[in-house]
């Protein structure tokens, strides 16, 4: 009963509504259907899409339970890994046997073992292959770590941090210390996942080689939309209910919430896992569009942007969340690929390229400090004057209490 | 009547100074008992011993039936267990509606899961309803509960213990801040709360103690300086130079 409500709410169904109506455009006008949009765009799109859906587990975590995680960026990447590497060895095994077909004697498991061994670890001067390649051959398998190794790492994580009551601002170091000891260790070059050349190729799908990337593109795109459309409703869900009241109490004030007989800790726990699995399906559809992935985008900042999108958006509403990731995160791409056009003051050319982080800094500081509710604090401001006509005490209250 | 909570020896210091000392102190099934004693007595101290915000250094603090002892128990675990707690500062969920606000409370299992499938039952409605009758926040229901008076929101962190149907219900300063009406309901409130489950008030007001008819401890330095009838405790001379002696 209350599933089929939240689908009504009204900004469920406004999101909904405008994810089908955007995927149908540029399905339409994408170049596998003969329209103007290039391949290229239709990937940054459908990676938008997934930036969207790792924010809206941000808000979740951190918008509506008040946990400032910098480390879902990590979880994230982590999701990209897993299904990085089925896409790598699933391919290079393909192109090794193609090649021994010519030869005059089969070659043995083993000596199959070895050349894709080779191919995929000679960058890094190994031709072994790691034990945590195990399942890397078997998709449904590396599909299920997907969700497992985010998982798993939060909830050890969590229980470790969330039973030992760190919370604030130490939570949030902690979680910047776990995202970076992870890119550390992933940047090794024994680490077994190629260190810093990270796994490539990862656009061209296993089994499907002969269909251009300008279909997988569409493909890649429609698969983010849905995994973004689910998402919402999924968290709109959980927040519109008691579970929902909840965490915001936990948020507000978590000791309250403790005395009224909840175990905060679990409802933490609980919220930090699941987010961490929402953030790692969402990395494993960004990087397959990305076609690469290395450990540089788990570096600390990348979660530290990941908050930034989300505070411009407006945390503690999901819309808010999706319209940060994708405004900022699309801006951003067009300031530093070059595509502003720069300013040039006589003395001093604004290069848009260096200049972005400062003003996408200055923006966080701006509005941080005077539209603490984001850019989706602009809904409320124009569906202001219809309350107020009904409820007038009720503003001008708010109006003294802020 | 058997002893519902038991308080023995208990002494708890930060840094040194000893904000309880050697506290013993127990309250029947079904009580109402109030507390006073002059600011910095230790009543506040004391009531965060019971529900577990403060470890005491030493002593004894064991409840019910089965004299468990609430000393290793987390303070989700001791609400669970039927205590309920309203703080001296009103504390309510100021960003949510005062109807969310008594659905949280509400006594169903605490668990996430459970939070996350709870459907809101006619039982559950009626009873929020009737809750909000007994605290006077009918017309309020809807309300955020950060846009209600300052006496409103003590009410509703009363109908929020209430909803828990805890067993024993500590109550820190229910009046401050309250006009003379707004007194005068809250201690039926209280005294109605009282006849079907122990209760612990702390207040300063002494018309409001009197009100509450009932018997009363005296705090001072941290340990019981008396204990008895409101007349009893006033006229005893160590109480009076307490109190005057200020
Ligand atoms: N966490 C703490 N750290 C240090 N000192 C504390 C702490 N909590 C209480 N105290 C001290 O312990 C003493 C008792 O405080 P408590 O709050 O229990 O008094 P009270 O009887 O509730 O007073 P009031 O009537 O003002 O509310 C006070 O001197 C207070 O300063
Ligand atoms: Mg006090």
């Amino acid at each position: 009963m209350r599933t089929r409500s939240v689908i009504y709410q009204p900004h469920v169904i406004v999101v909904l509504s405008l994810l089908v109506v955007f995927t149908v455009a540029i399905v339409s006008f994408s170049e596998a259907a003969g329209g103007f949009l290039s391949t290229s765009l239709v990937k940054t799109l459908g990676m938008t899409l997934c930036l969207c859906l790792v924010a809206i587990a941000m808000d979740l975590v951190w918008g509506y339970t008040g946990i400032l995680s910098l480390g879902h960026f990590a979880f994230f990447g982590l999701g990209g890994y897993m299904i990085g590497m089925w896409l790598m060895y699933a391919r290079t095994e393909q192109i090794v046997i193609e090649a021994a077909a010519g030869a005059p004697l089969p070659p043995t498991p083993q000596e199959i073992q070895d050349a894709i061994g080779t191919q995929i670890f000679g960058v890094v001067g190994g031709s072994d292959i790691p034990a945590i390649w195990m399942f890397a051959g078997s998709l449904p398998i590396q599909l299920l770590l997907v969700v497992l190794v985010p998982g798993v790492l939060a909830l050890i994580f969590g229980w470790l941090a969330f039973r030992s009551r760190v919370t604030g601002v130490y939570l949030s170091i902690l979680t910047q210390a776990l995202t970076l000891a992870l890119s550390l260790y992933l940047f090794q070059n024994e680490n077994g996942l190629r260190g810093n050349n990270g796994l490539s190729g990862l656009q061209i799908i296993p089994g499907a080689e002969d269909v251009p990337q300008s279909r997988i593109s569409v493909y890649f795109f429609v698969a983010s939309a849905v995994a973004l459309g689910l998402g919402y409703v999924l968290s709109a869900w959980l927040v519109s209910g008691k579970f929902g009241s909840i965490i915001r109490g936990i948020r507000d004030d978590e000791a309250r919430v403790r005395f009224l007989g909840y175990s905060v800790e679990h409802y933490k726990l609980f919220v930090f896992t699941l987010t961490a699995v929402i953030a790692g399906v969402a990395g494993a559809l960004y990087y397959p569009q990305a076609g690469i992935i290395n450990p540089a985008e788990m570096a600390p900042i990348a979660s530290i942007y990941l908050a930034v999108w989300v505070a411009i958006g407006g945390r503690g509403r999901l819309y808010g969340a999706v319209i940060g990731a994708a405004f900022v995160s699309l801006l951003s791409t067009w300031f530093t690929g070059g595509r502003a056009p720069d300013i040039n003051l006589g003395f001093y050319t604004i290069h848009w390229v260096d200049w972005w982080q400062v003003l996408l800094g200055l923006s966080f500081v701006v509005i941080t400090v005077y539209a603490p509710k984001g850019i989706a604090g602009i809904f409320d401001v124009l569906s202001r004057p219809a309350k107020t006509s009904a409820r007038p005490v009720k503003t001008a209250e708010k109006a003294r209490a802020s | 009547m058997s002893t519902l909570l038991e308080v023995s020896a208990v002494s708890v210091s930060f840094d040194g100074f000893k904000a309880i000392n050697d506290l013993s102190f127990d309250i029947n099934e079904g009580e109402l008992r109030a507390i006073i004693g002059p600011n910095g007595a230790g009543k506040t101290t004391f009531m965060d011993i019971i529900t577990g915000k403060t470890r005491p250094d030493k002593g004894k603090v064991t409840w019910g039936e089965t004299n468990i002892s609430l000393l290793r128990k987390t303070e989700a675990q001791i609400a669970r267990l039927g205590i309920g707690r309203k703080f001296q500062r009103p504390t309510v969920f100021e960003d949510q509606s005062v109807f969310d606000n008594l659905v949280m409370a509400l006594k169903k299992d605490r668990d996430p899961v459970s939070a996350l499938f709870y459907k809101r039952s006619t039982v559950d409605i009626d009873r929020v309803n009737a809750l909000a009758a007994e605290i006077n926040l009918s017309s309020q229901l809807q309300r955020k509960s950060g846009e209600l008076s300052h006496g409103q929101k003590q009410w509703l962190e009363i109908g929020m213990l209430l909803a828990q149907d805890p067993r024993l219900l500590l109550v820190d300063e229910p009046a401050a801040g309250m006009t003379v009406a707004e007194r005068r309901h809250t201690t039926d409130i209280l005294r109605e709360a009282a006849t079907t489950r122990a209760v612990i008030v702390v207040e300063h007001d002494m018309d409001f103690v009197r009100q509450l008819d009932c018997r009363v401890t005296v705090l001072h330095e941290g340990s019981v300086l008396a204990e008895g009838s409101l007349d009893h405790v006033t006229n005893d001379p160590r109480v009076i130079e307490v109190y005057l002696g200020r």
